[in-house]
């Protein structure tokens, strides 16, 4: 009932302010999880993104779904600033996490990017033991005593589905497991340093049916504690996986844009837009 | 406070994009600068090295000025010096060794880059000439004396005897000559040649190749046609790169060159070289004015290898970007 | 009809052969192609020939435990063991001088400056300077240690070496961090990782066989290295004596006796040459096995 308040303001602008004069640096618990303002984002000059706006709500699943190309990775890599890393990037535009604009300059980059974590296309494990590969985002944090340490990594195992799989080879290579196995083992380094949201970049796209569904699986139980926003091209995925779709398109520039955002059920069965129709009926992209 | 109050506060730090975490911020910033200090010490060195050279040799350079380059004489006793022996025994066993190692490098490129042995006789055969540039060139300056010199020595005498009437054979051999030298010089430079003439070679397209085949040429006319045209910029850059390493080679050279000043057409007779000269007088050079001396022959060698090396360097890029 | 005239026609064409220039050049150009790769493999199997016919016999404990015996002295053991402490002893110097520089140029190259117009730049003189003569960096450790200190000295010799060895250290750290798939800087990055944490627990910690190969492969040139070394620790008949003083070194003991009167010396010269050039095979062995290892972890 309160998230769907929160969602009924989504359209409109917050009131009395303009997205760009919010420079809180205090959190603001009561506002949505990630507040999006008019975001426009270029690779160097490149302008890949225009104008999104939306609320992603706390302990919610977001599925991002459009045609390739529509800026849908772009939108997400923006949220934790991992695209800084590859390229020059400029941003115009707000996204707030919990009220704190992402990209004020004061932002400790690092403690953010802690806190909304990412999962990768493809599954990307360390070169090291199954071990180290979760201990290591606690591991740079803080230290541990050791048992602690042994628990953390557990129980992010445990909210992995993999730790029935790995008890017993814990200190063997992370490179020795399944494709599914490897992805499961990335979701569990990400839940270790407890963010509060995770990204999800097609994290099933490079895996087969069933392990797909047992990741699909997963994601689901995370909504309790967790708020994810998940990149896919698979519609059945995004129907299956999450309350609320955000349809990302192009227009004849080759600039992405969104198109239609709003609860999974009715995105998927009256949405307003006719190219989200078309693109969900499979007549395009 | 009461304990909602207490929820509250503890949410808003747990959320909080902007703690402040000194410790690591200091080690990273730290670590950034260090990384960019040891990189600039790195490229400063080439810029130190030059100064210090430059510097050493000017006493010299103030004595002698630019007639050092063409005077012959060279005379420790009455520090009387001059370059022109020297810098023509480089230039010319260098020059020698490329047109000696030129094309057997190129040979041993193609070979071991076209399909003519199958790939378990191809890449041991590259990775064998590869192996020459890992033998210590002293190695391969003793192997000269004793092995290379009494072999070329009835073919030296062959060339005094039949063709002294040109300039080039008309002395005759004592053994250690300029021609010595420029073989021993190829062997050493070969592999340069060989291993970046294959990558380049290796670096043409296949669909080049399949279009001159398809139209009918056969293997040879594709390879003088096509492939070696199409990756001309590389081998040369392979070519002038090795020119460098020729003329700043010393041990090999040194060991069979004769080491003897002076300027004689005749490829039979001993010379002498610039890294020769270094290698034999530095640790004896008491006088100010031979250590500068020899610091400006040192200066002399610095600026030629440097800009051969640079053009080879650039030569290489022009390649890389062409097939990219 | 004309079908079967147009078959005719067309099995000549197929049939015909080349014409007998074309032929002649195709394997004339082969011939002469073989011949001269031939000759390019004949003198390192000289090479390897002669060091193992004259080193062999000769080589024995003896040779490396002992002092070289004066000269024209035959009942007296002869070696080298001083010369083989000298050239560890200053590989050792150069190695310690030139590693934290070279491989922290070569993070720069690769994880800070990336394509950077400093980065190029610095990268284009870190190649230039791996190329200059091994006798100019010679001549610089001469004006900077040996002019200064008034000594020929290990140090000296050390301080030549690692002007060689850096750029190749650099070089070699460079591309061994940029085989390190960026997929693993951004896992890092994503857990929270800084730079300092990303590049050393990640990137350089996958790195490490590649970075050993390089080191391995710049040790091994170094240890070959004469010319820098003859008029910066110049040669010594003795044990080393501190590092602030003339050291032998085995490829300075070679050129030394190269041109001996005396045979026994020109023997040692070669029995030197065969374990200068298994401990640069050993050292060559050793990087590809670590190159090997990387490999295997991919």
């Amino acid at each position: 009932m309160e998230s769907d308040n929160k969602y009924s303001n989504l359209q409109s602008s917050p009131q009395g302010q303009k997205p760009s004069d919010i420079e809180s640096t205090t959190p603001r618990t009561d506002l949505p999880a990630l507040r999006v303002r008019d975001l426009s984002f270029y690779y160097g000059k490149t302008k890949v993104l225009d104008g999104v706006s939306m609320d992603i709500l706390e302990q919610q699943i977001t599925a991002i779904i459009g045609p390739s190309g529509c800026g849908k990775s772009t939108f997400i890599k923006a949220i934790n600033r991992i695209n800084e890393l590859e390229t020059k990037v400029q941003v115009k535009g707000t996204i707030e996490f919990f009220g704190q604009n992402l990209y004020h300059p004061r932002v400790n980059i690092n403690h953010l990017r802690r806190l909304i974590g990412m999962v990768f296309q493809k599954p990307n494990p360390f070169p090291s033991s199954i071990y180290d590969n979760v201990a290591y985002g606690v591991r740079i944090f803080d230290r541990h005593p050791r048992s602690q340490l042994d628990e953390i990594v557990e129980s992010a195992l445990k909210s992995a589905a993999l730790w029935d799989e790995v008890k017993d080879k814990l200190k063997k290579s992370a490179l020795g497991l399944s494709g599914g196995q490897q992805q499961r083992l990335c979701i569990a380094r990400a839940l270790a340093v407890q963010p509060k949201i995770l990204l999800m970049d097609e994290p099933c796209s490079a895996l087969d049916p069933i392990t797909t569904m047992k990741i699909e699986e997963l994601i689901q139980t995370f909504s309790q504690k967790l708020t994810v926003v998940i990149v896919t091209h698979n519609m059945q995925q995004a129907s299956r996986v999450s309350d609320y779709t955000a349809f990302f398109s192009t227009d004849e520039s080759r600039i992405g844009h969104l198109v239609e955002f709003g609860h999974t059920t009715e995105i998927f069965t009256k949405a307003t837009n006719s190219r989200t129709q078309d693109y969900i009926q499979g007549r395009f992209g | 406070m009461t304990n909602p109050d207490r929820a509250k506060q503890y949410l808003e730090v747990e959320h909080n994009l902007f703690q402040a975490d000194p410790k690591n911020l200091l080690l990273e910033q730290g670590f950034t600068w260090l990384v960019r200090i040891f990189a600039f010490s790195t490229a400063g060195l080439l810029l130190w090295l030059s100064w210090i050279i430059f510097q050493d040799a000017e006493p010299a350079i103030a004595q002698f000025g630019s007639d050092f380059l063409l005077s012959q004489n060279w005379n420790v006793g009455e520090l009387s010096f001059g370059a022109a022996p020297f810098i023509y025994g480089t230039v010319v066993s260098s020059t020698l060794a490329l047109l000696i190692a030129v094309p057997i490098g190129l040979a041993v490129a193609i070979v071991t880059s076209e399909n003519f042995l199958p790939v378990w006789v191809r890449s041991p055969l590259a990775t064998l000439v590869e192996l020459i540039a890992a033998i210590p060139s002293v190695i391969v300056g003793l192997w000269g004396i004793y092995v290379m010199i009494p072999v070329l020595q009835p073919l030296q005498l062959w060339l005094y005897k039949h063709l002294a009437w040109i300039p080039l054979f008309s002395t005759e051999p004592s053994g250690p000559s300029m021609l010595a030298a420029g073989v021993i010089l190829a062997i050493v430079i070969l592999p340069t040649i060989s291993v970046i003439s294959r990558d380049v070679l290796l670096a043409i397209p296949l669909e080049l190749r399949n279009a001159s085949m398809s139209l009918g040429a056969t293997r040879w006319e594709t390879i003088f046609k096509i492939i070696l045209p199409a990756s001309a910029s590389g081998i040369v850059g392979a070519t002038i790169l090795a020119l460098g390493r020729a003329l700043g080679e010393t041990m090999a050279v040194t060991m069979v060159i004769g080491n003897s000043a002076g300027i004689n057409i005749s490829l039979l007779e001993p010379a002498y070289s610039i890294t020769s000269v270094l290698a034999n007088e530095f640790a004896e050079a008491l006088e100010k004015l031979h250590i500068g001396a020899l610091m400006y022959l040192a200066l002399i060698l610095f600026v030629i290898t440097l800009i051969v090396n640079l053009i080879a360097v650039l030569m290489v890029n022009i390649f890389t970007k062409k097939i990219n | 009809m004309a079908k079967s005239l147009l078959d005719k026609s067309l099995e000549t064409e197929l049939h015909q052969p080349l014409g007998v220039g074309r032929t002649l050049f195709s394997w004339g150009m082969t011939g002469i192609a073989f011949i001269l790769t031939g000759m390019a493999l004949l003198p390192l199997c000289s090479i390897l020939l002669e060091i193992l016919r004259q080193g062999i016999p000769n080589l024995g404990w003896e040779v490396f435990v002992s002092l070289p015996a004066p000269q024209g002295m035959t009942d007296v053991p002869n070696g080298f063991a001083n010369a083989l402490l000298g050239t560890i002893l200053m590989v050792g110097i150069a190695s310690l001088l030139s590693v934290p520089f070279g491989v922290m140029t070569g993070i720069f190259l690769s994880e800070f400056g990336k394509t950077s117009t400093i980065a190029s730049g610095i990268r284009f003189i870190t190649v230039i300077l791996n190329s200059v003569p091994s006798i100019i960096a010679g001549v610089f450790a001469y004006a900077i240690v040996v002019i200064t200190t008034h000594q020929f000295s290990a140090v000296a010799g050390g301080f030549a070496l690692a002007v060689l060895m850096l750029p190749m250290v650099a070089l070699t750290t460079e591309e061994a961090l940029k085989l390190v798939p960026t997929s693993m800087r951004l896992a890092s990055a994503s857990l929270g990782g800084n730079s300092f944490q990303t590049t050393f627990r990640i990137v350089v910690a996958s790195a490490l066989p590649g970075i050993t190969t390089g080191l391995l492969l710049a040790v091994a040139r170094a240890a070959g290295e004469t010319a820098p070394l003859l008029l910066t620790a110049l040669s010594s008949q003795k044990w080393p004596d501190g590092l602030f003083s003339p050291t032998a070194s085995m490829s300075v003991l070679i050129y030394n006796y190269a041109n001996s009167p005396y045979p026994e010396q020109i023997q040692l010269a070669w029995t030197a040459s065969l374990v200068l050039v298994g401990m640069v095979c050993i050292t060559s062995i050793l990087s590809r096995l670590f190159a090997r290892k990387r490999s295997l972890v991919r």
